[in-house]
């Protein structure tokens, strides 16, 4: 055992990368809702980019490490402290044994990613050490982090540093008002134009039920549906579907008023229509907001989703050379 | 059947619905074209999972482009729209104690959101498939068997078709505003499709009864979910079996001591055969699973 959970915070969980490849029996991806921050944590302490960290939502944990170690915080602007002596962001620094880390409350943003030196023990299973709550797997017994809780740290094969930091301009972090990109399609054509226009035009608070299965929305006018007799085994809403696979990303809206975002967490399928997919590029940023948010839905093209998309890997590749 | 109707799910999906509607034809092109997908290998894709009456991939748009992999789907649909419905698969029996004291707990805690306060779930869809009692319902339900034909929502949880006419399904509406709570093993039913909750937490189908059997075990310590997790997969068959309280706490007590054994047979499933005579078809598989 290398640390110990003195209190857990509000929700903090192991994750990784996630685990592909069974979605099509329900167990969705799991790992790190802003992968770009839990990469860089991973990075500033040495770490292969896929190593477990922990991820703290909205508060942060207090934990007493058990032997020395390398720590970097990254994500959520929730400045850390080292027996009460607080600690840059985006940067690694040492912990001796004996010593707790805790967090002042949050600054900005709404997840930390905590990584260590070598990385958080936990069984690998079905290829990711990342929690999914809701199916009881990964993680440390499929659960968040609970008081009490001991967790082993991996040996690192190249010994850690102290001090490695990330220039604020490769930072990434939530404006104060958010857009997120989204390419309209799924079941698109089952609303009216000028509903669809409403959609984008209308602006919409993050609500209090967002979590890592999806963030849902409020605040737009409700959507119009284009008359339609329903098909056979879809249910009598117009906004019901013959249930079908929902990507991550995608945006369904239950009864045509509230959208859902589905996230790392999703459920892999359902019975809601989705208008359309938020694109890849920003799906870290819905990890960090926080409830009651100003957002947008923005249009775009396939076109900027991939522009978009090679953006985010071009910034990523520039952390990586500043770090190396 | 006509042609699917392609769409892309942001960047790194894509979404094929073979059907508006669901029909067996529909899940077997489906079940097809992931086959297909599987089969082709291509470079990038990290998820292809089957639905009722579409199909869904996930892949990496740095390592093909998603031109080109709209291009290559659209091509196996094709030889997916030929190929024979026939699967090699399992039929499984699954007690059920229906109407059950814990299902009905959990209702009576949501009754502001069903569509008929003053009823139970169960004799409401027993009232609108006009069926003239719970008994009489219990019967419909459990009469012939069903097809897995999705797998999803939460780990391992079966989506499941009824298999007889159209005219005969059951049919009933979701929940008017989704529970937050569901008992883990809940029987459930939404539009055409029957279900079980794999595990415990929020849903919209209504609820008929409980199994004691466990569909999912994330520990693999349950003796027949020790090589995998998950019991169910696409293409499965399931008969229920109307149980009573004492039969349910006999198996939950052999559940509990490893003792539980379901009843499984493999089967060979061929829809040309199963709409040529259904009920005939059915009876065959039933023999199948009771060794008659």
């Amino acid at each position: 055992m290398a640390i110990r959970i003195v209190n857990p915070g509000l929700s903090t969980t192991v994750q990784d990368l996630g685990r592909p490849g069974y979605y099509n029996i329900g167990i969705p991806l799991s790992g790190g809702m802003d992968r770009f921050a839990l990469r860089v944590a991973n990075m500033l302490v040495g770490n292969d980019e896929n190593a477990a960290v922990l991820e703290a939502v909205f508060l942060g944990p207090e934990i007493e490490f058990t032997s020395d170690a390398i720590v970097a915080v990254t994500g959520a602007e929730l400045p850390p402290k080292v027996d009460g002596k607080v600690q840059p962001t985006w940067t690694s620094f040492p912990i001796k044994k004996g010593q707790v880390l805790s967090f002042d409350y949050l600054k900005k943003g709404a997840r930390a990613y905590i990584a260590v030196a070598g990385g958080i023990d936990v069984p690998v299973v079905l290829g990711s050490r990342s929690t999914y709550t809701l199916g009881a797997l990964g993680g440390l017994e499929g659960r968040k982090l609970q008081k009490g809780d001991g967790l082993g740290v991996l040996k690192l094969g190249k010994p850690a540093k102290s001090g490695a930091t990330v220039p604020a301009m490769l930072r990434r972090l939530p404006s104060e008002n958010v857009e997120l990109r989204t390419l309209p399609g799924l079941y698109w054509h089952r609303i009216t134009e000028q509903s669809g226009r409403n959609f984008f035009e209308d602006s919409w608070k993050v609500a209090p039920e967002a979590d890592r299965i999806g963030y849902r929305f409020r605040g737009g006018r409700p959507l119009e549906f284009v008359p339609r007799k329903q098909p056979f085994g879809a249910g009598s809403d117009p906004s019901n579907i013959v249930d079908a696979c929902y990507p991550y990303g995608s945006v369904q809206v239950p009864g045509g008023t509230e959208p859902i975002v589905l996230h790392r967490d999703a459920v892999s399928g359902g019975g809601y229509m989705m208008v359309g997919t938020v694109i890849s590029a920003d799906m870290d940023l819905i990890g960090q907001l926080q409830p009651h948010t100003p957002t947008k839905f923005v249009k775009v093209d396939l076109a900027t989703a991939i522009k978009a998309r090679r953006d985010r890997l071009s910034l990523l590749d520039r952390v990586r050379a500043t770090l190396a | 059947m006509k042609e699917a109707r392609y769409s892309f799910g942001g960047d790194e999906h894509i979404f094929v619905e073979v059907d508006e509607e669901m029909s067996l034809e529909a899940f077997f092109k489906g079940l097809s074209m992931t086959n297909a997908v599987r089969e082709s290998r291509f470079k990038g894709v990290s998820e292809i999972c089957p639905a009722n009456a579409s199909m869904q991939i996930k892949f990496d748009p740095d390592q093909i482009s998603p031109e080109d992999m709209l291009k290559e789907l659209k091509k196996l649909e094709t030889s997916a729209a030929k190929s024979e419905s026939i699967l090699k698969t399992r039929i499984i029996e699954i007690p059920v104690y229906y109407n059950d004291p814990w299902t009905r707990e959990t209702l009576m805690r949501f009754r502001e959101r069903h569509q008929d306060p003053k009823s139970t779930d169960i004799e409401y869809a027993a009232r609108i498939n006009n069926l003239a009692s719970i008994d009489e319902f219990v019967k419909a339900h459990s009469g012939s068997p069903w097809f897995v034909s999705m797998v999803g929502f939460v780990a391992g949880l079966p989506f499941l078709y009824q298999m007889v006419d159209r005219s005969r399904q059951i049919e009933v509406p979701k929940y008017l505003r989704p529970r937050t709570d569901t008992p883990k093993l809940t029987v459930g039913h939404g539009g055409c499709f029957g279900c079980i909750y794999s595990v415990r937490g929020a849903g919209g189908y209504q609820m008929f009864g409980i199994t004691p059997m466990p569909i999912y075990d994330p520990n693999q310590k349950i003796s027949y979910l020790r090589d995998f997790m998950c019991l169910f997969k696409p293409g499965d068959i399931v008969k229920w079996r109307p149980i009573g309280r004492e039969a349910y706490d006999a198996a939950a007590a052999d559940v509990e001591a490893g003792r539980f054994t379901p009843r499984m047979h493999n089967v060979t499933f061929s829809l040309d055969e199963f709409h040529k005579d259904i009920d005939a078809y059915n009876r065959k598989l039933e023999g199948v699973l009771y060794g008659n």
